[in-house]
């Protein structure tokens, strides 16, 4: 209760400065982020097969970050900022939540985005901590208690959102695309058309033979290379730039 | 035409094209502020809304002192009766905004306290959620009142620096109030066991 009173009284503060507190996102980019070294590779392998997999499905981005200490700032002041400057989920849903956990503090902090405050309320959020990794935590079972508690956010916020996916992703790309594409066939064809006139036809005949082509393939193949490097490989395709707006609970063990 | 009427209209067409885009500038920094200031009311309104579920369940626990829910009863409606429309956000308005949301918050605090006498309080499940998304909403005050505060700070720069405060004197921006760190941050708190 006094550190709510306290708590309060930082809320009270206005402005206060972020310094280089937060630290940047690894690289190449991981859903699990642990800067103290809690967790051993194979612990943080499943863990991040297992976010990942959530992020491929649902767009959801969950990302669990450790830190040794957030101090000067409340965990939760510290989760908010993390999460929206790392850009933590989808930025037109802002769909992210930040599992933070400070080692040293003992302090646990659920922050979830704007999108995700009604699919999991704070007191979820408060419950989540209190009653699934607290209690594991306090066994020094850190992995079991992020594993679980990683598993129960997925639980709350099941349905809520849904990949785009690829069919997603064609239903909204093609109209810039397809008014690009026909700009630039237009162009081309006045191109051509002007050689013509022109005389020059060595260029007419180059040109016919390579423009359809090119333009085709072109835009297949780098599509193709978005999607793959968004499927697999270490980096699992960047966090999407959600907001978040204060919502969430934190708790110690 | 002669030379000086063609300087002035060029001159003329340059000030009116740079009042236009100043103007535009402004304007849309003003909108910025204005979605601001909705996004810190609301996040108000929501504790508001949480109050009367709060009072209610402590109200439930026994001989629970009549003084302190009165004292947060009345600062809720007196927060509540003060709504700035996003016209008026002078600093003289904006002071008197805070200082009433300020004892709102003043007087949760002193009930939160109390409660630590109540250990059946403390157990109850209902009420320990109620804490958890009344910490919720002082977080997200405080976000948004950040955010308030970072949008005002680029208004202001528009509306006060030179050239540009010609126009917003001109176009009437005038400017906004932050918000500040209230008295009760400042004086070190007493905590008495």
């Amino acid at each position: 209760m006094r550190h709510f009173i306290s708590f309060l009284l930082i809320i009270l503060c206005g402005l206060h400065v972020w310094a280089q507190d937060i630290p940047e996102p690894k690289s190449p980019r991981q859903l699990v982020n642990d800067y103290v070294g809690m967790l051993n590779g194979t612990e943080r392998e499943t863990l991040e097969q297992k976010l990942r997999a959530y992020n491929d499905s649902t767009s959801t981005q969950i990302t669990v970050v450790i830190v040794k200490s957030t101090l000067p700032y409340p965990p939760g002041d510290y989760a908010f900022e993390l999460g929206r400057r790392w850009g933590v989920g989808q930025k037109d849903k802002d769909n992210g939540v930040v599992l933070l956990w400070a080692s040293d503090d003992r302090k646990i902090f659920i922050a979830t985005g704007r999108g995700m405050e009604g699919a999991l309320p704070d007191a979820i959020a408060k419950r989540i901590i209190t009653n699934v990794i607290s209690p594991e935590f306090k066994q020094k079972m850190f992995y079991r208690g992020l594993d679980r508690g990683t598993d129960e956010i997925i639980k709350y916020a099941a349905g809520e959102y849904k990949s785009d996916g690829t069919e997603g992703g064609d239903g909204e790309l093609p109209l810039g695309v397809i008014v690009f594409l026909i700009i630039v066939v237009i162009i081309i064809i006045i191109i051509i058309s002007k050689a013509n006139k022109g005389g020059g036809g060595g260029l007419s005949r180059r040109g016919g033979g390579w423009y359809p082509y090119t333009t085709y393939t072109g835009w297949g193949s780098s599509s193709g290379n978005w999607g793959n490097s968004g499927g697999g490989g270490s980096d699992f395709g960047g966090f999407g730039g959600g907001d978040f707006g204060g919502g969430g609970a934190g708790g110690d063990y | 035409m002669s030379k000086t009427t063609l300087i002035v209209i060029v001159v003329l067409a340059i000030f009116g094209m740079y009042g236009c885009s100043t103007y535009n500038g402004l304007v849309s920094k003003d909108e910025t502020v204005n979605n601001a200031w909705a996004n810190v009311q609301s996040a108000y309104q929501r504790r508001a809304d949480l109050i009367p579920n709060l009072v209610n369940t402590v109200k439930g626990a026994a001989d629970f002192e009549k003084s302190t829910l009165t004292a947060v009863i009345e600062a809720r409606s007196k927060a509540t009766s003060i709504q700035l429309k996003p016209d008026d956000l002078t600093p003289e308005n904006m002071q008197k905004f805070q200082a009433a949301q300020d004892q709102l918050s003043g007087t949760l605090s002193r009930l939160l306290v109390s409660v630590e006498q109540y250990p059946q309080l403390k157990a109850n499940q209902n009420f320990l959620e109620l804490q958890a998304q009344l910490e919720g909403t002082e977080n997200r005050i405080k976000v948004e009142r950040d955010r308030f505060n970072e949008v005002v700070k680029e208004y202001n720069q528009s509306a006060r620096t030179f050239p540009s405060n010609i126009f917003a004197g001109m176009f009437g921006f005038a400017q906004k109030g932050y918000f500040e760190a209230s008295q009760a941050a400042q004086t070190a708190p007493t905590v008495k066991f």
